[in-house]
């Protein structure tokens, strides 16, 4: 089994169900990526997998304990960081304040991954004392990954993290997740800039109407012609 | 010399007073904008909270008075204030326990929220008549003028005198104090950064881990302890009436929302503007215009803008005005 794998998952905000039997799974290092049209139900699967709403059916399970009836708040502190699509940074705190609420469970010394934070994201050492709310959107979303890293997650969700970004924000982003990656921990992410996505991932997950449609490689998504013309554009 | 009895005239009649107000409402708004800030509601019950941490302050001051026990010439209700204080949080955290929380886990709107605390206000009121009784107290000892108008009108050789109240001087420096405090606490301390964050982003904060219930715990903490100080200092300076309580909640709610609501600087700067405006807008120039005019000239009315039985009015008119022009106020809060 996956170090994360969410199985059948169905359920949606107490009306209709919006995710149907999705499967979704990662593995330690590895870079799995949710795309899809609009309303697929990508930012769903991925408040399901963190507990953000009651699944009616299926099962989450992060190292083989089945997390499916978890809290979110108690997610974090069995590893799994999460950064929201908008409103992902404390904007009225400091940069370096961002990283401290972010390690706000740890008891221990947090110096080390601040610095292994600030050497992932140079700029951010430079704004440490400015407010986050007076950032660009391109460090504000690395100040939001950062603050998600700080928890020292084993398994870090990004929803849509290069939302409004310019490509070439994007290009750096991607480029640290790669990083992140190669440190040894999983990560998630859903993304509306598909093409791009699924060149960095090692998995990529094509939902539509909230199931799943298409699970490989994201090298064998990108080359599989019946992706490429219904969700990349040709 | 004119210039400066004219100088003098207004330092006593208008600054001395309206800095001491100014403080007071500071510190009240300071608790009403904690509480929107963190629990996300207008507190209507904050002035009853006041006014029962000024009765727990001033039964605790006649016990102490009764023993003999005294710190003259300050007065004993300073002494008395600690025990204020811990009774005060007490019924907040009391009032949270058993009526906020429960909204809370209901997940009830502001508006439900600013109804209930009313509730909580008449109960805090009625608990207040039941005590102390409905009428006035005035429970304020020791030395009463630091300086009166004769010594310095004696020491400066001017027609016009500056008096200083002890409980003037202790509204400024206890102000100034549990404010620095308390920005201390929020700036520099792990539990007044989550107490920023949680307030600035409610869902962010449950992200990394705050507990919410603890940050709601400590947001009561502080605002029953400035209620308890803003309300004893009101009462020393001029006397304790359980009625005054409603009645300030309109300046405190103006000077909060003046200042910008959920914003700690704006509340204090808040409480300044609705003080000083209501002192100068009700305060008679005729003397001042005396001094400043010609000589032998004084003009023929009181030239005073409002009586000052409408003081109250000019809260309102600054809150309606604020919230026309400017709704976020003057450090840019929450708009409500």
């Amino acid at each position: 089994m996956s170090f994360l794998s969410a199985t059948k998952m169905t359920g949606g905000y107490g009306g209709a169900d919006i995710i149907f039997d999705c499967d979704i799974e990662v593995e330690k290092g590895e870079i799995a990526v949710v795309v899809g049209p609009n309303g697929a139900g990508k930012s769903t699967a991925m408040k399901a997998i963190f507990g953000m709403l009651d699944l009616r059916e299926g099962s989450v399970k992060l190292d083989g304990d089945d997390i499916t009836h978890m809290a979110p708040q108690d997610r974090v502190r069995i590893g799994m960081g999460f950064v929201p699509q908008t409103r992902n940074v404390f904007v009225s705190l400091s940069v370096e304040e961002n990283l401290e609420m972010g390690a706000f469970i740890r008891d221990d010394d947090i110096r080390e991954s601040k610095e292994q934070v600030f050497e992932l994201f140079p700029v951010l050492k430079d704004k440490r004392n400015q407010l986050a709310g007076e950032l660009s959107g391109g460090q504000r979303q690395q100040v939001a990954v950062a603050r998600a890293l700080m928890t020292n997650p084993t398994l870090l969700m990004l929803d849509e993290p290069t939302a409004g970004v310019s490509p070439i924000v994007m290009d750096e982003l991607f480029d640290r997740i790669l990083v992140i990656a190669e440190t040894g921990i999983a990560i998630l992410m859903v993304e509306q800039n598909a093409r791009h996505a699924l060149e960095i991932a090692d998995r990529g997950f094509v939902l539509v109407q909230g199931g799943n449609r298409y699970t490989d490689s994201g090298q064998a998504l990108l080359a599989n012609d019946e992706v490429r013309r219904s969700f990349l554009g040709g | 010399m004119e210039l400066l009895n004219a100088l003098a005239l207004f330092a006593n009649f208008v600054v001395v007073p309206a800095t001491a107000y100014g403080a007071q409402l500071a510190l009240g708004a300071l608790g009403v904008t904690l509480i929107f800030g963190v629990l996300r509601f207008a507190n209507f019950s904050h002035g009853e909270l006041m006014s029962f941490g000024t009765m727990v302050t001033i039964l605790a001051t006649w016990f102490l008075q009764g023993q003999g026990i005294g710190i003259a010439p300050l007065p004993t209700a300073l002494l008395a204030l600690p025990v204020g204080i811990a009774v005060t949080v007490l019924m907040a955290l009391a009032t949270d326990r058993f009526v906020f929380r429960f909204y809370r886990r209901k997940r009830a709107s502001p508006i439900v929220f600013a109804i209930v605390s009313v509730g909580v206000m008449f109960f805090l009121a009625g608990l207040i008549r039941i005590v102390i009784g409905p009428d006035d107290q005035s429970f304020a000892d020791g030395a009463r003028f630091i300086i009166t108008a004769r010594e310095f009108r004696e020491l400066t050789g001017l027609k016009e005198g500056i008096a200083l109240k002890q409980t003037q001087m202790f509204t400024l420096v206890i102000a100034v104090a549990v404010v620095a405090a308390l920005f201390w606490f929020l700036q520099n301390t792990r539990a007044g950064k989550a107490m920023r964050a949680y307030s600035d982003n409610e869902d962010l904060a449950l992200l990394s881990g705050i507990n919410p219930e603890r940050v709601v715990m400590i947001a009561w903490i502080i605002t029953a302890t400035l209620a308890t100080v803003a309300g004893t200092l009101y009462g020393l300076d001029k006397t304790y009436k359980p009625f005054i309580f409603l009645q300030i909640l309109l300046p405190i709610f103006a000077a909060t929302i003046v200042g910008g609501i959920g914003q700690p600087v704006g509340a204090i700067l808040g409480g300044f503007v609705v003080a000083y405006s209501e002192v100068m807008v009700t305060y008679a120039y005729k003397k001042l215009l005396a001094y400043l005019g010609p000589e032998g000239w004084a003009p023929e009315g009181l030239v005073q803008l409002l009586s000052t039985d409408y003081k109250f009015a000019v809260s309102f008119i600054i809150l309606v005005v604020v919230l026309l022009i400017r709704p976020t106020g003057i450090v840019r809060g929450k708009v409500l």
